[in-house]
């Protein structure tokens, strides 16, 4: 590896790292406006116009409050947790293409983190590692509300997981049917959704080529399953104030209760970001070359990718402001009776389907 | 399918609120203080202890309040009146008088039972502290004086509108006892040294007729 590739990759990480921050705190910024819309209120106004630094001074302010450890606190694991939180979520993120790749020179640099080709699987691990995040945190706070956070955190994880998994697999299937081979890189995945579904219908050309058309369903089981992954409401059960105080991070002040909010935030960006690339087709989308100037057609697919993503975003905060929180046995029915048996009948289904159509029936 | 068109339902109230939030229809806060809301007649900000027309203080330093209170903020002791020279009228006077704030749940018991109306409350709410003991407000920041001013903590505080005190003792001045019916429209305790003079309540039918007409 030569100095210019280590310089090229530094630089990807650090672009993809400083975009995953800006949006998290114009995230943070824009729930809190949203939602007060939603009820009738006013919402953050008083930092910067529009009140945009409003997650800027509340992090530094949590900056610099007391970081309180509780005197039954397990000292190592109640330290690890809010970094066990961050770190998945900041690599989560690293896997998703935020733009189409330029050239630079004779170099193609793709626009992304780190382009694994098993990225989808990498996702689903650093997911789960998350999960350990909340368990731990909520067994080492020596406390019981943060205990029953991480208890509920584990159930719901553990299902909800299972059904994001299922969501993601019937892609696999289906994209592995679009081009050479299976492929679990992001990158692949949003490259074979560019184009249009002209091939199987003339009238088909006006609809983009995105893997939402033949997914439907696995689009909206993997939407309630990132909802619940995430633990936003309505499935926030792991956090619910009205019962467990602050659920999990109950105990935790300062610095790291931010980090906490922090990862929740990334978290939904990137979950949001990930439903776009696998659904909405990433960041393709017209760039018009030649019509516009050249460095606005190569900025266009980032924007493509960063409003298919708010759109995601901005149904987490619907939801949020609509619905109330499922019972704890609610949520295991929606879970295990609903979506994952319909997950898996739809896997079965497009497996046979797509099957056909590439290899024509077993008897011929 | 009922869930999901409830679903559906649910998701364009709040849809339909979001947009009328923004062009104004449906917002119903105010941007604090910036712009402050009326506050209704018989709000409940913090104390004030009343002086007669005199200049007596009308506080003889009988306890009740700080009996009544239930969350136990006040804490009164009385003291034997200068037979010559009285500072109330009563047999004793409010010698300690002091309310924590902290503590007050503003509810107005105290008001309730305060046998001369010594205690009443203001429509000033603006009264936060950077340490527990300035929350404790003495006889001193309590007691008007005698043009009828009540004094403030904070007078230099920018959020602070120090009019709002001189609601003094305003309703109790002008509200009938025990809301009978036949006191309506009549205005009962008055004349003491506070800066407004007061009209007596408006009649119920008059309360409905302003709601009416929004
Ligand atoms: S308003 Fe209620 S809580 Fe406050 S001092 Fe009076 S009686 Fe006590
Ligand atoms: S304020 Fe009223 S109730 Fe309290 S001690 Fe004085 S006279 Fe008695």
């Amino acid at each position: 590896m030569t100095w210019t590739e280590l310089g090229i990759v530094a630089l990807r990480v650090i672009l993809t790292f400083g975009l995953l921050l800006v949006v998290t705190i114009i995230n943070v910024w824009a729930e809190r406006k949203i939602v007060a819309d939603m009820q009738s209120r006013i919402g953050p106004s008083r930092a910067g116009p529009f009140g945009v630094l409003q997650t800027v001074a509340d992090g530094l302010k949590l900056f610099f409050k007391e970081s309180i450890t509780p005197r039954k606190a397990e000292l190592g694991l109640y330290t690890l947790a809010p970094f066990l939180a961050v770190i998945p979520a900041f690599l989560i993120f690293m896997m998703v293409p935020w733009g189409a790749p330029v050239t630079v020179g004779d170099e193609v640099v793709p626009l992304q983190g780190a382009d694994l080709n098993i990225g989808l699987l990498f996702i689903l691990a650093m997911s789960s590692m998350a999960v350990y995040a909340v368990v731990l945190a909520g067994w080492s706070s020596g406390s019981k509300y943060p205990l029953l956070g991480g208890v509920r955190a584990t159930a719901q994880a553990i299902s909800y997981e299972a059904a994001m998994g299922l969501a993601m697999v019937s892609v696999v299937v289906f994209t592995a049917t679009q081009g050479d081979g299976g492929t679990l890189s992001l990158s692949e995945i949003v490259a074979r959704q560019g184009g249009n579904w002209g091939d199987v219908a003339p009238i088909f050309s006006i609809v983009p080529r995105w893997n939402l058309v033949p997914q439907l369903v696995a689009f909206v089981i993997f939407l309630v399953a990132i909802v619940a992954e995430t633990n936003r409401a309505p499935f926030d059960l792991v956090e619910a104030e009205q019962e467990l105080v602050g659920g999990y991070h109950t105990e935790y002040s300062g610095m790291r209760f931010a980090m906490f909010f922090l990862a929740e935030y990334i978290n939904i960006f990137s979950m949001s970001a990930i439903a776009a690339t696998l659904f909405l087709g990433g960041w393709n989308g017209p760039t018009f070359d030649g019509a516009l100037p050249g460095l606005v057609s190569a900025a266009l697919p980032t924007v493509w990718f960063l409003l298919k993503t708010y759109v995601i975003v901005f149904i987490f905060f619907w939801l949020r402001a609509t619905l109330p929180r499922l019972r704890y046995d609610q949520l295991m029915t929606l879970g295990w009776k609903g979506l994952i048996p319909a997950a898996l009948a739809w896997i079965a289904l497009s497996a046979v389907i797509f099957g056909f159509r590439q290899f024509g029936p077993p008897w011929s | 399918m009922g869930v999901v068109s409830d679903f559906l339902k649910a998701l364009k109230v709040t849809a339909r609120i979001m947009v009328g939030t923004m062009t104004g229809s449906e917002l119903v806060t105010t941007p604090y203080p910036d712009e402050k809301r009326v506050k209704p007649q018989r709000f409940h900000g913090r104390h004030v202890l009343n002086r007669y027309p005199d200049g007596m203080e009308k506080c003889i330093g009988c306890e009740l309040c700080a009996g009544v209170c239930p969350a136990d903020c006040i804490y009164v002791r009385g003291k034997e009146n200068d037979p010559h020279n009285p500072i109330s009228p009563g047999e004793r006077y409010g010698y300690v008088y002091e309310i924590n704030m902290l503590r007050c749940i503003f509810c107005g018991l105290c008001v309730e039972a305060c046998p001369t109306e010594a205690i009443t409350m203001t429509h000033l709410f603006e009264f936060s502290t950077t340490n527990r003991a300035d929350a404790v407000y003495t006889r001193e920041e309590l007691l008007m004086d005698r043009e009828g001013r009540v004094p403030h903590m904070f007078p230099d505080d920018p959020l602070v509108d120090l009019s709002e005190l001189d609601t003094a003792d305003g309703w109790v001045r002008a509200t009938a006892p025990s809301g009978i019916a036949a006191y309506e429209g009549v205005k009962m305790w008055q004349g003491t040294p506070g800066p407004a003079d007061w009209s007596p309540e408006p009649t119920q039918e008059e309360i409905d007729r302003r709601s009416e007409d929004g």
